[in-house]
């Protein structure tokens, strides 16, 4: 009877409560540092995409196609068990002194989200009248210049809304780190669920978790958006 | 300081400039005029590069600007380019707009930049919307901050695109007078333009193309008063007396 009622006092306390904030923690650091290298990754493969030098705009379109068109559990478990038989030994042993899982999950979510992201900032560039290049070459500044400190800066904002779901996505795909044995949260709950038969409430904690992580994404990035970017607003330096 | 040698310039199929010859001494002040689709605007665009030219030799300040050796983004630096639409940079606050190249491109200090900044804005009157950003000024402010922004690398050369085209009637005055007091200056100036009064009050000379073809050349005086051609005979007809041409 008592492993059928609802009591979520047994994930709020002692060794499974842990257990989650353990999960917590690595899903945060996973989706923060994929989050940051996915959209550096990113806005290089967009800028990439729009050169006039042909083989690299090529480079470019294949990352994007390679990298959107497969399931990203293939992806995980690619470069989890791919790189096994790719990389040399020595390599192989170094990396699994330093949880290789972790290495390899946030190796795949970036390259993954990345090619999302790149296509959004182009998105955001095309955007951008061309007479702001057309003005910020004038005075002088090279091609690679002028995208750094006149279109960018523009583009990235008209790509707010899509990179706030970008990141929503990211953090929400980093549950599929579990099949590789990253210790995240979905990972965690599923732990606690096979110990202790609890699985409504440890997924009911995890469900709770997520949705506190991506509101305050959302938050976050809004304030940001709104306080630091937007021309207009009071705190503008 | 600009010389135009034989320079054609095709869009496709669509012969933009033919065979243009054209010296423009050193703080000579050039109205550039014609009909609209005439090639005036590729024309000066020529100048900083914006729009390569296909045939010729165009030198400016003694740079062959057709070479493919020629560092252009450092030609670029000592001709500013004034644009019809302003073309100031929208999230950038108007100080900012003015010494960002300064800065970035020439490696002026921060301070010193903002400095002179601060001459120019007075110059053109906008001091008191240093902090202000482009949406919040109107059409005739933006355009006198462009000025500044243009006048902020020190060019030797200044171009303009037009730049009163776009303005309401009442903004047009302010930014010619901005224009004026530079022309004064020892500054070479190009202008694409249809405020006759300007060109009859400030150049130097009148260039008028049609077609892609420099059809007249000639001091201000000569050519509102005793234009040669028929083609400036028509379209002077037309621009200063708008209300009575169909």
């Amino acid at each position: 009877m008592s492993a059928t009622q609802f009591d979520l006092s047994v994930v709020l306390h002692g060794k499974y409560a842990e257990w989650l904030y353990e999960g917590l923690i690595t899903t945060l650091q996973l989706s923060s540092i994929s989050c940051v290298l996915a959209f550096f990754l990113g806005l290089n493969i967009a800028i990439m995409r729009m050169t006039s030098f042909t083989p690299v705009r090529w480079f470019a379109q294949c990352y994007l196609e390679f990298f959107r068109n497969t399931p990203l559990i293939v992806q995980l478990f690619f470069w989890y068990f791919g790189s096994y038989q790719i990389l040399p030994k020595p390599i192989n042993d170094f990396l699994n002194q330093y949880n290789f899982e972790f290495v390899a999950a946030v190796i795949a979510l970036t390259f993954y989200t990345s090619a999302f992201i790149a296509e959004d900032i182009r998105s955001g560039i095309t955007a951008i009248p061309k007479e702001q290049m057309e003005a910020s070459r004038s005075s002088g500044f090279s091609y690679l210049r002028s995208m750094h400190y006149i279109i960018l800066p523009q583009a990235v904002r008209h790509t707010i809304p899509p990179l706030i779901n970008q990141f929503l996505n990211l953090t929400k795909n980093s549950s599929m780190a579990m099949v590789i044995g990253v210790g995240e949260l979905t990972y965690q709950a599923r732990q606690i669920e096979s110990q202790a038969f609890k699985s409504f409430e440890a997924f009911f904690a995890a469900t709770f978790i997520y949705i506190c992580i991506s509101f305050s994404i959302t938050i976050l990035v809004t304030w940001y958006d709104k306080k630091v970017l937007n021309p207009l607003g009071k705190g503008t330096p | 300081m600009i010389e135009f040698k034989g320079v054609h310039k095709w869009f496709k199929k669509l012969h933009v400039l033919n065979n243009i010859d054209l010296f423009v001494k050193k703080g000579e002040v050039v109205v550039v005029c014609g009909p609209s689709g005439s090639g005036k605007s590729t024309l000066i665009r020529t100048v900083n590069s914006l729009e390569p030219i296909s045939e010729g030799i165009l030198s400016v300040d003694g740079v062959n600007v057709s070479d493919s050796k020629t560092n252009i983004n450092k030609l670029r630096t000592e001709v500013g380019f004034v644009f019809q639409q302003f073309n100031l940079y929208p999230h950038l606050n108007v100080l900012d707009n003015i010494t960002l190249a300064p800065r970035k491109v020439k490696g002026i200090a921060k301070k010193e930049a903002e400095k002179f900044a601060m001459e120019l804005l007075a110059k053109v009157g906008m001091e008191n919307k240093k902090s202000s950003h482009p949406s919040q000024l109107s059409g005739g402010q933006q355009q006198r901050v462009a000025i500044a922004r243009g006048l902020a690398m020190q060019p030797k050369i200044m171009l303009f695109d037009e730049p009163t085209s776009a303005l309401d009637p009442e903004m047009i005055g302010e930014v010619l007078k901005v224009m004026k007091d530079l022309a004064s200056g020892d500054i070479t100036m190009m202008v694409v333009t249809h405020e006759m009064g300007f060109a009859r009050e400030v150049a130097d000379r009148v260039i008028f193309i049609d077609q892609g073809i420099i059809v007249e050349e000639a001091s201000p005086e000569e050519f509102f008063n005793h234009p040669k051609s028929d083609r400036a005979q028509k379209f002077l007809k037309q621009v200063l007396t708008p209300m009575q041409s169909e």
